[in-house]
């Protein structure tokens, strides 16, 4: 009896204070996405009413909602993959080197994780600039024209990912790194002694043994992907011609600059539920193959 | 050395060259006068050197405010996070009580669900209660963290019982057991998760974006992302921000990268 109450006062504070400020809302977010809330209603709630599924259904016929759900899974689809690819990349380079460097390097690649989202966007804007840019100028070296990166429809979204790329690949590199140090060596040197080349190797000892983190890391950097807002935000407002509007840009935009909250948590909830089922069909997908 | 180990050291040359160029462009143009960026062929240091972009952020566009509010908003969301994130995950680890998987599986659920997803209702909870704009509304979703119960928990769930026991034979109460034992057991995850939650509300974006409606509560990271849009043609200026925004965390975390990537990797070892 006791020792209910110590535990129950001990988890109390951090309990209720993720049930009011965390759940509460999200769950509140449900009800609002089922009223007008309106900057109106904002200035009195007696404005407020229940719509139904209004809000969703006005945003199937929103063209931009279109819009902004295909760029965002064209971020998931091609952005995800490719950070995968370039995270076990640098792993595999790191972890195959030997060198006392190699801890220096680790260190290299993971500082822009930890840097301000917003200040890197903020470095990579001017990078990509179409004149005084850096990459532009080390293309002319190679004599390929100048490239309206963050101005031109066709490079924005691959613009965005080259950046988010370099952002974070670091992360997956350390879990990966981390991975395949617990490979144990018996399962090569059992693989070299069946005589198996280095692919094979890769295909049938390395990657098995990566398998629960690919998993995690591809949950994680999907749902990251889903969640882009502050990249366009601060390179491209969206442009050009609402190129880059992601989910959660609209929902800011309808949120916070038109004051739409009703809308803005329909938007919400959609995005929840797309990300829902990415992740369902990841854990599913790696059941059925054995990785998890 | 063959010719493998060339190609891979040269790779490797090449990788970090793109990684780190874009963090020296930035110190490099915060350096150059004004307009000096804006020049082609793209200049790679600065010609004379000097503190202008700097100046003109501190003296011309209150720098230091943000600076501060900066600052203040992740050391408080430090202090609250390991406050109550702390004892919770202590407590989920070691205590036995009524509820106690069940409460734990409530909180997982958050994990699921996208932060974002909460805030427009609780932008109009803190709007009721006054505080829009204010370090508190800033605070409020840093006060507890399912991320850090449950590292705490993974933790202290290697802390040996027998130790613990051991304590109540000797008559300490639960409180006691916790400060003067628990704790210096667990110091190590205590830096790592006073580390990630530093750097996370430093960095944090979207969240004060929207609470902090008035340009004297502004965060680093928001005042950056409002010059640059009125700003576009100043280069240094921005680069300075970026500097003064980036180089804090960044040295935090490599002189204590050991405890970061700890907490990275058992964030990690969930699935």
């Amino acid at each position: 009896m006791r020792n209910n109450i110590i535990g129950l006062l001990f988890v109390a504070p951090a309990f209720t204070t993720i049930v009011i400020f965390f759940f509460g809302p999200a769950f509140a977010a449900l009800i609002l996405s089922f009223t007008d809330f309106d900057i109106y209603a904002l200035a009195n709630i007696n404005n407020m009413r229940f719509v139904g599924f209004k809000n969703y259904y006005e945003l199937l016929h929103t063209p931009l909602f279109w819009k902004a759900l295909s760029n965002t899974l064209l971020f998931v689809f091609i952005g995800g993959p490719l950070s995968i690819l370039a995270s076990l990349g640098a792993a595999l380079l790191l972890h195959s080197n030997t060198g006392r460097l190699n801890s220096f390097f680790r260190t290299i690649f993971f500082a822009p994780v930890v840097t301000s989202l917003v200040a890197s966007a903020i470095i990579f804007k001017y990078l990509l600039h179409t004149k005084y840019g850096f990459l532009n100028y080390s293309l002319s070296k190679f004599g390929i024209l100048p490239i309206d990166w963050l101005g031109d429809p066709k490079w924005a979204i691959p613009s965005i990912i080259i950046f988010v790329i370099w952002k974070n690949f670091g992360y997956n590199m350390v879990i990966f790194i981390a991975a395949l140090q617990n490979v144990s060596t018996d399962l090569f040197d059992a693989a070299k002694i069946d005589g198996a080349n280095k692919f094979q190797t890769f295909l049938n000892v390395t990657l098995p043994a990566l398998g629960p983190s690919i998993l995690m890391v591809s949950i994680m950097t999907m749902t990251g992907f889903f969640q882009l807002f502050a990249e366009p935000y601060v390179m491209t407002q969206g442009g050009p011609a609402e190129q880059t509007v992601t989910v959660l840009y609209m929902m800011y935009e309808q949120g916070f600059k038109w004051w739409n909250l009703g809308n803005a948590s329909a938007v919400a909830f959609v995005l929840f539920i797309f990300m829902m089922m990415m992740t369902f069909v990841q854990t599913s997908a790696a059941k059925k193959w054995g990785v998890a | 050395m063959n010719f493998k180990n060339i190609l891979q050291k040269i790779f490797i040359a090449i990788l970090v060259i793109i990684v780190a160029f874009p963090l020296f462009w930035m110190v490099s143009v915060s350096f150059m006068s004004a307009g000096q960026a804006a020049n082609f062929p793209p200049p790679l240091l600065p010609k004379n050197p000097n503190l202008s972009a700097y100046k003109e952020l501190i003296f011309s566009n209150n720098l230091m405010r943000y600076f501060f509010n900066s600052v203040f908003l992740a050391l408080f969301a430090t202090i609250l996070s390991l406050s109550f994130n702390v004892i919770s995950g202590y407590a989920f680890a070691k205590l036995k009580f009524i509820g106690r998987e069940k409460m734990f599986s409530i909180l997982m659920l958050a994990l699921v669900v996208p932060a974002q997803v909460g805030m427009m209702p609780l932008f109009l909870m803190l709007k009721t209660l006054g505080l829009v704009n204010t370090y508190a509304g800033a605070l409020v979703p840093w006060i507890a963290s399912v991320f850090g119960i449950f590292m705490v928990r993974q933790f202290a769930q290697s802390i040996p019982d027998e130790m613990i026991e051991a304590a109540r034979m000797d008559g300490a109460s639960e409180f006691q057991i916790f400060y003067k034992l628990i704790i210096p057991n667990l110091m190590p995850v205590l830096v790592t998760l006073a580390l990630f939650t530093f750097l996370g509300s430093w960095n944090d974006f979207m969240w004060p974006l929207i609470i902090m409606t008035d340009s004297s509560s502004y965060t680093l990271p928001v005042a950056l992302a409002v010059l640059s849009r009125e700003h576009v043609q100043d280069g240094e200026m921005m680069m300075a921000g970026a500097f003064i925004t980036i180089m804090p965390v960044l040295l935090l975390f490599i002189a204590l990268q050991r405890f970061y990537m700890r907490g990275l990797l058992a964030s990690s070892v969930k699935g």
